[in-house]
């Protein structure tokens, strides 16, 4: 049966398929949707983790313990998860291993556009590199094989083109694998120093032996046409050449890319009269490639920042087809992303903005949004926590500098789970004056509304324990004088919460506790709650523009609010000093 | 010999809805199909753009410039925006339809004038339908996508796909008789 699928998609159904028993993941575009389809095969036990370190020390434990395990993540996630995997590369795993890092060249959904492949190269584990959907299934499989037969975590290397693609994959009967025997060992799963030692010659051992794998391997294959040129490739890159050129070249597509297959590369070369290297990013494989002291064509015709395309290939290769369309004499407005009409953080970077003085450090979320005008209420951005600890920095170097310049750090509820409360415990433990708001939309918005520990349910949407922010904030020392839970929809409430905040001296916490907007059950209570414009008292000051909201507009001369996108959440009916803006109940 | 098209609109207009029925009824004809989108940022009002190839055998899910068959806009300057990928006699159909950005909410830029006439102007094989109108006409403005959809499935002549089912199997049954029936008004319209 064929069927068409993400990349993504092909990837659960290839754990499945192999008999993986243990999923964990922390979501992350582009590799959210692995454990969301993960969670719709039954016989997978899947879990989200509060983070990408929790959710491989999970997966490598399950592992050890004789089940197949996956663990999903994007590339920044790996930062994260790296401690656990440089280990576990170590001990080995009994049940097959599988470490999907989504990486995002082109930064459609990211801070970053790190090519995790020196990761394998840096941790000493296999990497396999699908370039569709189809090859996204299969190649999960035989990761999970020889993860087991090596006895080692496989690097499972995908693009936000391999993940969000879709095409059509053949399905397969799942195998039921079980659960491999546990026995102890501790000197091959407690890497003591005393123990450890004696680990690295044998993964040394095992990286000779896959070299060799990697060069039989028929994920590395040769696909021979036009021998003048020869095209050594991987991942999407292959797709992009190999549509360019079709039969005009031949190709090295190579589906292990570490260790890479040093026999099969030189073969490949001596065979061909132009060598390229196509890949995107990075000049991995090139680099290998020139190390072998074989020459080619690689980055210095091919860029290294952003995402390849059928079109930057063609440009090098085939230069001779330019490509004609159409052009109109159209200044195109840009359409970034914005926070939504009835965001609950809006209300809390309205307020913040009032504080020009302040520096105010960001998180990663979609308050990263309040970053754009005309709200521009954040100074950094940086990576998951650093919304609270770069704050710390920011207030001592202020500090050392003696300007008493207030500092506010800004996190959500799902971040500050991830990676915020060690964060949190620095700055009261090093009697910080940072002032947190943490924005508590009760859900993972950004990533498209994933369950987490403050939530209450699963991932499965089972019922759990909710975790209580205000009592970790509680537990961890800010004094409750100094803790403000507020409803970011009442403006009153949440200026003088930011005021207070902006004139305390010790740590300071603001819980902006309000359901994210786009909540199913939220949409459908809220779904008749609308604001409207009274033309009449209107004076078109614009002060309601300020808010950024994408259901106002200033058009021919009026100002409007679009009912369809409203949901009454009334913070432009509580900036408007006119009275001018008014509720609808339909 | 692989046909590429290129759906654009703004987060939240049904584009990703469009595309998958377009894709789903694409291969129930026979083709290799890729279909390429980015999701993430882009929901949040952001322009979202898919691309779908589909042939005999298709490689890459991405089109390069001047090479759509049919360009589906579901707003006017997203069709200006992604104009670049439409090849010469290429299809473009356009909704005549304004959604204002943040940047021409708050008077940054301006929202531009005299869009759909330029766009007239310029390309030969044009169509211009005012799916929110009919959506809305028929009762909900949110099924102006299958209005589109309807029009490109009839300039792509490949009306022989049972598109009726393919509708139904995205979407619960109280929405069927609304879409089906904005699909066919989008074949209608051109």
């Amino acid at each position: 049966m064929k069927k068409i699928m993400t990349g993504n998609e092909a990837i659960a159904r290839g754990a499945y398929e192999a008999g993986c028993k243990v999923a964990a993941a922390y979501p992350g575009t582009p590799s959210t949707e692995i454990l969301e389809n993960i969670a719709t095969y039954k016989e997978i036990y899947s879990q989200w983790s509060v983070n990408e370190k929790v959710a491989l020390e999970v997966a490598g434990g399950a592992a050890i313990a004789g089940a197949r395990a996956l663990c999903a993540m994007k590339h920044v996630g790996l930062n994260v998860a790296a401690d656990p995997l440089f280990t576990l590369a170590y001990t080995g795993t009994n049940g097959g291993l599988v470490v999907v890092t989504a990486d995002d060249p082109g930064l459609h959904s990211s801070q970053n556009e790190q090519d995790n492949r020196y990761y394998a190269l840096h941790a000493k584990v296999p990497m396999l590199e699908p370039s569709d959907s189809q090859e996204c299934l299969d190649y999960i499989k035989y990761a999970f094989q020889l993860s087991e037969e090596y006895d080692i975590p496989v690097l499972f290397r995908v693009t936000t083109r391999v993940c969000h693609s879709k095409s059509l994959v053949s399905l397969g009967p799942p195998q039921d694998v079980g659960i491999k025997e546990y026995k102890k060992d501790v000197k091959k799963y407690c890497m003591i120093p005393g123990f450890a030692k004696f680990r690295h010659p044998v993964l040394e051992e095992k990286l000779k032996k896959l070299q060799e794998l990697s060069n039989q391997s028929p994920l590395n294959q040769i696909i021979w046409g036009d021998k003048r040129v020869g095209i050594i490739t991987s991942g999407i890159s292959y797709q992009h050449a190999r549509e360019v050129m079709g039969d005009n070249a031949s190709y090295l597509k190579i589906g292990m890319s570490f260790p890479l297959p040093e026999k099969l590369i030189r073969e490949f070369a001596q065979s061909v009269e132009s060598l390229y290297v196509i890949e995107e990013n990075d000049p991995y494989i090139e680099t290998f490639v020139k190390s072998l002291g074989i020459s080619c064509i690689g980055k210095d015709a091919f860029p290294i920042c952003g995402e390849l395309n059928p079109e930057i290939v063609q440009k090098v290769l085939a230069p001779e087809k330019p490509r004609k369309s159409y052009n109109v004499d159209v200044e195109v407005p840009a359409r970034p992303p914005v926070l939504c009409a009835g965001c609950p953080h809006r209300g809390v970077f309205y307020a913040l903005s009032k504080y020009k003085d302040a520096a105010i450090t960001g998180d990663i979320g979609c308050y990263s949004l309040g970053i754009l005008p005309p709200l521009n209420a954040t100074d950094t951005l940086i990576c998951m926590g650093a919304g609270i600890s770069a704050g710390i920095g920011f207030e001592k170097a202020f500090m050392q500098g003696e300007k008493g310049t207030k500092v506010f750090g800004v996190i959500g509820d799902s971040t500050f789970f991830h990676s915020g409360i060690t964060s949190l415990i620095d700055a009261v433990y090093n009697r910080s004056k940072l002032a947190i708001v943490i924005l508590d939309n009760r859900t993972t918005a950004m990533t498209g509304h994933q369950e987490n520990p403050g939530t209450g349910k699963t991932l499965d949407c089972d019922a759990a324990p909710v975790i209580d922010i205000k009592e970790i904030v509680k537990a961890v020392g800010v004094k409750l004088d100094n803790i403000r839970v507020i409803d970011p929809y009442d403006l009153v409430q949440t200026q003088e919460a930011v005021k207070d905040a902006y004139e305390a001296e010790e740590p300071f916490v603001i819980i902006a506790k309000r359901p994210c907007a786009l909540l199913k059950e939220v949409q459908r209570q809220r779904a008749n709650q609308k604001c409207t414009i009274n033309q009449e008292k209107c004076t078109k000051c614009k002060l309601c523009l300020r808010l950024g909201c994408p259901a106002i507009s200033f058009k021919d001369g009026v100002m409007t609010i679009d009912e369809a996108a409203c949901n009454g959440c009334t913070l432009c009916m509580q900036v408007c000093r006119f009275a001018a803006i008014e509720r609808k109940c339909k | 010999m692989t046909r590429s098209l290129i759906l654009a609109g703004v987060g939240g207009q049904g584009t990703i809805l469009a595309s998958n029925i377009l894709a789903e009824g694409l291969i129930s004809l026979g083709y290799d199909v890729k279909m390429s989108e980015i999701h993430g940022m882009a929901q949040r009002g952001g322009s979202v753009n898919t691309q779908i190839r589909f042939g005999e055998k298709v490689y890459s899910p991405m089109i390069a410039s001047g090479e759509a068959d049919l360009l589906l806009a579901f707003e006017k300057i997203e069709a200006v925006r992604y104009l670049h990928y439409l090849k010469p006699g290429g299809i473009l159909i356009v909704n005549d339809y304004e959604i204002y950005s943040t940047t021409v909410l708050t008077g940054q830029e301006k929202y531009p004038e005299e869009v759909l006439d330029k766009l007239k102007e310029s390309i030969e094989n044009h169509f211009v339908i005012d799916a929110a109108k009919i959506a809305s006409s028929l009762g909900n403005i949110r099924a102006q996508n299958m209005v589109l959809l309807g029009a490109a499935v009839k300039r792509l002549g490949i009306m022989d796909a049972n598109w009726q089912d393919i509708i139904k199997a995205y979407l619960p049954e109280k929405l069927h008789e609304l879409n089906i029936k904005a699909f066919r008004e989008g074949i209608k319209q051109v």
